[in-house]
């Protein structure tokens, strides 16, 4: 990653000319302004940055942004990514992608590019529902969910993202919600700065097709007594007054009050480098748990394209540039006078 | 090496097939012996026949694995319609080539495997060995299993197993005998094969010299036959698969661009062997991404692409039908890049191991809306390497993907490829537009050039070229997303005429024969080499009014081809398909003289049926 340097870049270098076309009081609104904020601090040249999107609501994002773009097709955003850096691994590359675009149809790929480690930024924005086709469940969406295609309430088993990209082996997995922006401008920052796959999820909220979605836990005057904000190191302590925290009870966490029969010393304290813990808080869900927002695990491992040039240098080291007369003559030949 | 020559009968050419279990190393012995001949200077076409089940039951006509090679002293274009020598493993071998055979020819059967149990696998009622129903042919007996197990006895840290793996080079060496070809290849062959195994490398160079000597000191042979060094142009040579030559076109034009090749692809038979040939080739600055699917390997290529390398996929028939919604987003974003589809027998998983031609109207029209894509054709082994060149010069020219139709029986067939001097290979000039500072114009993506109809191709990096592409209908010039009805109509003839005129890029249709008269045959792809042959034996033996075009561009087909098509009173267009491109003929030319010549065999046409269906024709 590039050292910080004075770009004087501003938040209006990264708005385009085309007009954003989401509905009124979207949260993708949020997440785009925090980005076109956070992007001008990252010390990148405007011109390495890459924005590539599938099809969805947030798939539209690439076009608002000034940056190289592609908006491509449905779920495959990865694949372009990771042929993108393979090409060009100096770049940024944002992948953005939505729970129906990254975990339906680009599962798949969402999987390889994360055990891959290719040096890619993946924001999903998760508002569980599909929104650009009016209204469908989303493989996030709760079981017992009423849509459209489940009048009767979704029979299905929700994927849970952030599980999910353990298991692929995240190297960085973290989640924010776009009325926190503030934080979710913090998260982002370490996104980009980490090398290998960032694996980002944005609670968002579809004020259409989901508006309820969040509610009791993203109202600003409340939030804090409902969610809990990771940092390395920390005890895991949450509410208004920070009188709440969660201790391993055997396995299994549990919400205890302070200040009774526990203190601060009973509490889990924090560990990004820790992978038992990653699947522990990832699957603290509201309202039993407070859903953990911020860093739930960052390691640093070799990247794709680390891997993939180092097998050119030292190919190259050991066997020279290669020379194509030779390549031509690498098998039985004859001539003929 | 034994000298009486008085003993040889002289032959112009000869077609060999060696047969036997999947686990025989049939393939091996034929390409060993196709390389000695090779390097002695024949001309040769080979023919691998596999199954598709990797070890299929042992003994059984699903097991059957099959290499045909002919070797001339003359041009040869294809592996040969029947085989004059067959070596037989075991009885399943036998039956599944006896049908293919000439009569008259020479079989060499390895006795030890006419068992009871073996022979009944193969379905045979009696053992044919001693029924008279092979009556026909020379047949030599030659209990090969117990001759290399005793030849091998001394081998006391082999087992038994181990030894009877040997047993196809005592094969081969016996063929050698025949052939009277020397050994030298062979063995350095086995010893650098089996380096570090040295008791292997001893074990195969022992079975091989006691076949060769078998033949000697038993009086049993006594036919064996010279084909004398073709007289091929002059240079070096070296023999090579179209799967080879592709991957070694592709390398080429990488490095005659300047930039990295990037191969993004997903394991299908029998296009894999072109991922094999190009990953160990990192110190070309090849990068070879083996994706999680056939999409995901065309996304990775499109993001390759837009990244500025020399971004190719290759695939077979399932595969393309699952890229095409990415091919299409391709085609929208107007990058260049280029496609391998190695045909395979289909429809669905159909016929993994086996040719067709049946994926050329996927490849022109297999895509949903508007969607223009150049295609084509290499018509043999060696020409893949052209082909690919040629593919990856015309992406670049008019941005947009390339789809190369390749086929299974060109990539595992071979021939011998005279070897260019990479001097000589004309550079592919690449022009990415460079960047501006705020008080340039503006940066606009679909700004094409006035010739080509290519757009710009700016790479990430490029300070001042920021610009948003997708898969959105989009405003010409701009790139921005619009609806407007008359950009949609704008954009889908711009897209359309700008593959149109990459025929000012290619050579014009050549004619072998009369440039009009009564009858043309038009073919493409690996159709090529029997066609060509048919057409020249029943031009110099009937004096027949038939001239041949074969195409190697698809779309655009060449400038001269209306003019060709309308000089003949008829055309026939043999492929192995139900008709794909005379339907195509007939519906871009409206012509109503085409004759369609179908084969649905799912493997190569052979000169025979060709030439038959030329005195049908020629007849009536």
């Amino acid at each position: 990653m590039t050292e910080p340097i004075s770009l004087e870049l501003t938040r209006k270098d990264f708005v385009s000319d085309q007009t954003v076309r989401w509905c009124p009081g979207c949260g993708d609104y949020a997440i785009l302004a925090q980005l076109q904020k956070v992007l001008p601090e990252l010390g990148i040249p405007k011109e390495k940055i890459v924005f590539i999107s599938g099809i969805g609501c947030s798939s539209r994002f690439p076009y608002y942004m000034n940056t190289f773009g592609i908006h491509s097709i449905h779920g495959r955003a990865p694949t372009l990514a990771s042929g993108l850096a393979a090409a060009n691994p100096d770049l940024n590359i944002w992948v953005i992608t939505g729970d129906g675009d990254g975990l339906s149809i680009g599962g798949n790929h969402l999987i390889h590019a994360i055990r891959r480690n290719v040096n890619l930024n993946i924001l999903l924005f998760n508002n569980r529902i599909y929104g650009l086709t009016k209204g469908q469940y989303s493989p996030t969406s709760r079981k017992g969910k009423k849509t459209k295609s489940s009048p009767i309430g979704s029979i299905e088993q929700p994927i849970n993202p952030l599980t999910l990209a353990l298991s692929a082996e995240a190297t960085f997995v973290a989640r924010a919600m776009d009325t926190d922006t503030v934080h979710l401008g913090e998260v982002l920052k370490a996104a980009a700065a980490h090398e290998g796959t960032s694996f980002v999820e944005i609670y968002q909220n579809c004020v259409i097709f989901n508006p309820n979605e969040w509610t009791g836990i993203d109202d600003r005057r409340t939030r804090s007594d409902h969610v809990i904000y990771l940092e390395h190191g920390k005890p895991l302590i949450f509410g208004k007054n920070n009188d709440k925290g969660v201790r391993l009870n055997g396995f299994k966490p549990e919400v205890v009050d302070l200040g009774g029969e526990f203190t601060e010393k009973d509490l889990i304290v924090h560990d990004e480098t820790s992978q038992e813990l990653a699947y522990i808080l990832a699957h603290m869900e509201h309202p039993t748990y407070p859903p953990p927002m911020g860093i739930i695990r960052s390691v640093r491992k070799p990247t794709y394209t680390e891997e993939l040039m180092g097998q050119v240098r030292m190919a190259q080291e050991r066997n020279g540039m290669g020379d194509l007369k030779s390549l031509y003559h690498s098998s039985d030949i004859w001539t003929v006078r | 090496m034994s000298d009486p020559t008085a003993h040889f009968e002289e032959l112009e050419s000869v077609v060999i097939r060696f047969a036997g279990d999947s686990g025989d190393g049939m393939q091996l012995t034929g390409t060993q012996f196709t390389t000695t001949s090779a390097v002695f200077g024949n001309d040769i076409s080979t023919l691998p026949d596999y199954p598709a089940e990797i070890r299929a039951p042992a003994g059984t006509l699903a097991g059957v694995s099959g290499f045909q090679v002919n070797l001339s002293q003359h041009d040869i274009l294809t592996p040969g319609d029947a085989p004059f020598v067959l070596v037989a493993m075991n009885p399943a071998a036998l039956k599944a080539s006896l049908p293919d055979l000439e009569i008259g020819g020479i079989i060499i059967v390895n006795t030890d495997a006419f068992t009871p149990t073996n022979l009944k696998k193969a379905d045979y009622e009696s053992n044919p060995l001693e029924d008279g129903s092979l009556k026909s042919y020379e047949v030599h007996e030659v209990p090969l299993t117990s001759l290399t197990r005793e030849a091998l006895k001394g081998l006391e840290t082999l087992t038994t197993k181990e030894k009877d793996r040997c047993q196809n080079f005592f094969a081969l060496g016996l063929t050698f005998w025949i052939f009277d070809r020397n050994l030298d290849t062979s063995e350095s062959w086995i010893e650098s094969k089996f380096a570090k195994k040295p008791e292997i490398a001893q074990a195969n160079k022992i079975a091989l010299e006691t076949g060769f000597f078998f033949g000697e000191t038993t009086e049993v042979f006594r036919r064996r036959f010279h084909i004398r060094p073709a007289s091929l142009p002059a240079g070096t040579y070296r023999n090579v698969t179209g799967n080879e030559a592709m991957a070694l076109g592709l390398v080429t034009a990488a490095r005659k661009m300047g930039k990295p090749l990037f191969y993004g692809s997903y394991p299908i038979t029998p296009a894999s062997d072109i991922l094999h040939a190009l990953a160990p080739l990192r110190n070309f600055d090849v990068r070879t991404f083996q994706a999680e699917d056939e999409i995901a390997a065309m996304g990775s290529v499109i993001g390759a692409a837009f990244g500025g390398a020399l971004a190719v996929t290759g695939t077979s028939g399932p595969g393309l039908a699952l890229k095409s919604e990415a091919m299409n987003l391709a085609i929208m974003l107007e990058l260049p890049m280029v496609v391998v589809d190695v045909q395979r027998g289909g429809p669905s998983t159909g016929l993994p191991t086996k040719t067709e031609q049946a994926d050329l109207l996927q490849a022109l029209y297999g895509r949903n809306g508007e969607s223009p894509i150049p295609v084509l054709a290499p018509k043999g082994p060696s020409d893949c390497f052209d082909i690919a060149y040629e593919a990856c010069r015309l992406a670049v020219r008019a941005m947009t993907p390339v789809l190369v139709l390749s086929e299974g029986y060109l990539a595992n067939s071979s021939e011998p490829w005279l070897i260019p001097d990479p001097d000589n290979i004309e550079p592919i000039v690449v022009k990415h537009p460079e960047g501006r500072s705020e008080d340039d114009a503006p940066f606009f993506p679909y700004l094409r050039d006035d010739e080509t109809l290519g757009r710009p191709w700016a790479i990430p990096g490029t300070p001042g070229l920021e610009h948003r592409i997708g898969g959105l209908a989009k405003a010409p010039i701009t790139g921005n997303v619009s609806q407007d009805p008359r950009h949609h109509e704008q954009m889908v003839k711009l897209r359309a005429e700008k593959v149109a005129r990459l025929a000012n890029a290619v050579p014009e249709q050549d004619i072998f024969g009369p440039a009009e008269g009564d009858l043309l045959v038009v073919t493409w792809g690996g159709t090529f080499g029997a066609v060509r042959t048919a057409v020249t034996r029943a031009r110099k033996n009937h004096n027949y009014d038939v001239a041949h075009a074969h195409l190697r561009f698809l779309n655009p087909f060449p400038r001269n081809m209306e003019k060709i098509l309308r000089s003949y009173k008829r055309i026939l267009v043999p492929e192995l398909n139900n008709g794909q491109l005379a339907f195509v003929l007939r519906g871009t030319y409206g012509l109503d003289n085409i004759i369609s010549y179908p084969k649905l065999h799912a493997r190569p046409f052979k000169i025979g049926e060709v030439y038959q269906k030329l005195e049908e024709l020629f007849d009536n």
